[in-house]
């Protein structure tokens, strides 16, 4: 009994972790699509959500809700700064400077946080209390119920969007062939745009969330960040189920290992998944492989 | 004067400069700072030919020299091997680990190849903190002997100038020799389009593999060095921000010039320095740095500087003309 009720804990965690990395991971899908650009500052967006949910609340003494709302917000405020002022100016960059731009906006990020938050881990007091509830013999917190239904609630969100909207059906468009959307009177950068206002939005609930679970200071973002790009890297590069099943998968080996490998070890499991897909299945789990086209 | 010969003579020139610099210098503290520019200096330019040349980005370059760094201090510690045995265990260590894992990872391209190497990073770093018994984890490793030729030893900042700026000038030196080579065009052939290169009888598979062997290598030499000069290693001079640094040196410097890795790593050596009243706050810089270096100047500073310097002289010139 004990030792399932220990596994259980386990898969539990490991299902809450899997749901957020899942959600960054949806950010980077979104951004991708859109541009082929892999954002690496995904992660900070992570950060921003849980740091300035907390200054809201200490600070202003604002109830929850208007605090994760501002937050929210502020995030996605800073999402579009960025995109317009380090991704739109760049024509026809190559991946490599990309990659060292989003590198380079993710360290300004990071720094302009310690800087102005200091390095102090903080806590995000939980939704709804920290008393446990007992399922069939099994605890579990509030929160990871509320991680639960805001995952499920983003995941429905999204699919709507990008399946029935008219806005959500042109960003696919774009995702699909950018000039051939632009012919039939797309505006292609406002998309771009867009894709980055939905993955900053998505990144900062997602570090909301988790913030009371797991503590959130200002350079959560790097491994949130890198465990996000894991997650729909497994899932090649979708903003669909594959990511998501990445994301769980990621979080449930990733708790297993912790409980029963080594906690010590427990960014190395997520990293050694990572290259062992790249090596393997570079195209995802989930999905049939493409040619290279020239 | 031939491109060969302005290239032989900017050698020379760049090699005398380096032996006489410690006569104009007071005090240990330069010297110190020097030295550590030449350790970055190796490691900028192995980190170019690869990213520079071959163009082919590794986020994880900071393992390799932690991973030289380690191999030779815990050889000399524990098992009580000279020096300079310990170096060459250590670069051959990490050439044949460079070439296994070089064949996986350089088969990814662009932003996949950055994250598994950025991977492959993250995992050596916790492997340094977490295997306590044998790299003394996070608290370091100490009492790593210096390096010694016969009688002389190498422990204080002149001597250490001297062995680790020759070993530069050499890497520097090879580098060059290498850009020029049939492998310097072909890998610069790869960087413009693998495809083509392909096409025209380049073994790009192999080449990358073996190009990203010579990187791990020198980074090798510079993490042995850089253990027998301090004596003391620790995980977090080898983390993943140590791997950005590198290709900032790199970006900053400009792709593909050897001078440019050098004015890159001394720049961001100096740079912490002057920026000691900001402390931590030094990262903001270096991002800000990333940022606008790639948007604006994105040859680095040597062709930046060249590209202004030619702006001006252009604008005299054609206000000169004006007038007369």
């Amino acid at each position: 009994m004990d030792n399932s009720r220990q596994l259980f804990q386990y898969i539990l965690s490991g299902l809450s972790n899997g749901a957020i990395y899942a959600l960054i991971g949806f950010g980077f899908a979104i951004i991708y699509n859109a541009t082929g650009i892999i954002n690496f500052a995904q992660g900070e967006f992570v950060m921003l959500g849980g740091m300035f949910t907390i200054f809201f609340l200490a600070f202003f003494h604002l109830p929850l809700l208007p605090a994760i709302i501002l937050a929210i917000l502020f995030s996605t405020i800073i999402g579009i700064a960025f995109e317009r002022l380090a991704i739109r100016p760049l024509k026809n960059a190559t991946p490599l400077s990309l990659v060292i731009i989003t590198i380079g906006a993710s360290i300004l990020l990071r720094g302009i946080a310690m800087l102005v938050w200091g390095k102090d881990t903080h806590a995000v007091t939980a939704f709804s209390g920290n008393d446990p509830l007992y399922i069939a013999g099994a605890t579990i917190l509030p929160q990871h119920i509320w991680i639960f239904a805001i995952t499920l609630l983003i995941i429905a969100a999204n699919k709507i969007f990008f399946n029935y909207s008219i806005v959500g059906k042109a960003m696919r468009a774009c995702a699909y062939n950018s000039q051939a959307a632009s012919l039939v009177g797309i505006n292609v950068k406002t998309m771009v745009l867009l894709s980055f206002v939905i993955s900053s939005a998505i990144g900062s609930m997602a570090g909301i969330i988790i913030a009371p679970l797991t503590m959130t200071s200002f350079d959560v973002g790097i491994m949130l960040g890198l465990k996000g790009f894991c997650a729909v890297i497994i899932g090649g590069m979708s903003s669909g189920l594959g990511t998501i099943m990445g994301g769980l998968l990621l979080g449930l080996l990733e708790s297993l290992g912790v409980g029963y490998i080594s906690a010590s070890y427990k960014d190395a499991i997520a990293f050694i998944i990572l290259l062992l897909i790249l090596f393997i299945r570079p195209e995802g789990l989930f999905r049939t492989k493409e040619t290279e086209r020239v | 004067m031939t491109k060969e010969k302005r290239e032989i003579l900017i050698f020379f020139i760049f090699t005398l400069a380096v032996l006489i610099t410690p006569f104009f210098l007071q005090g240990s503290y330069f010297l110190n700072v020097l030295v550590f520019i030449g350790i970055n200096t190796m490691l900028a330019v192995g980190l170019n030919l690869l990213l520079g040349y071959a163009g082919q980005i590794s986020l994880g370059h900071a393992a390799f020299f932690g991973l030289g760094a380690y191999i030779s201090g815990i050889l000399t510690t524990r098992f009580g091997l000279d020096p300079w045995f310990a170096l060459v265990i250590a670069a051959v260590a990490n050439g044949a680990l460079a070439f296994v894992i070089g064949f996986p990872i350089l088969k990814l391209k662009g932003h996949y190849l950055a994250m598994a190497t950025l991977g492959f990073g993250i995992i050596m770093f916790i492997i340094f903190n977490e295997t306590v018994a044998v790299t003394g984890g996070p608290s370091g490793l100490s009492g790593i002997p210096n390096i010694q030729i016969s009688s002389l030893i190498f422990d204080n900042d002149l001597r250490n100038y001297y062995l680790i700026w020759i070993i530069t000038l050499l890497v520097m030196l090879f580098s060059i020799n290498l850009s020029h080579s049939r492998i310097g065009r072909a890998l610069r052939a790869i960087a413009d389009s693998e495809v083509a290169a392909r096409v025209l009888g380049v073994n790009a598979r192999v080449l990358k593999v073996q190009i990203f062997t010579v990187s791990a290598v020198i980074s090798a030499i510079a993490g042995s060095l850089y253990a027998h000069t301090m004596t003391f290693i620790s995980p977090a001079s080898f983390g993943f921000n140590f791997s950005i640094e590198l290709v900032t040196m790199v970006i900053i410097g400009g792709l593909g010039s050897i001078y440019g890795s050098f004015l890159g790593a001394a720049i961001l050596t100096i740079l912490p320095e002057f920026l000691r009243v900001l402390r931590d706050f030094d990262i903001i810089v270096y991002g800000l740095l990333l940022i606008i270096m790639t948007m604006y100047m994105p040859g680095g500073l040597i062709s930046g500087l060249t590209r202004i310097a030619e702006f001006i002289v252009g604008k005299i010139k054609s206000r000169g003309a004006r007038h007369a």
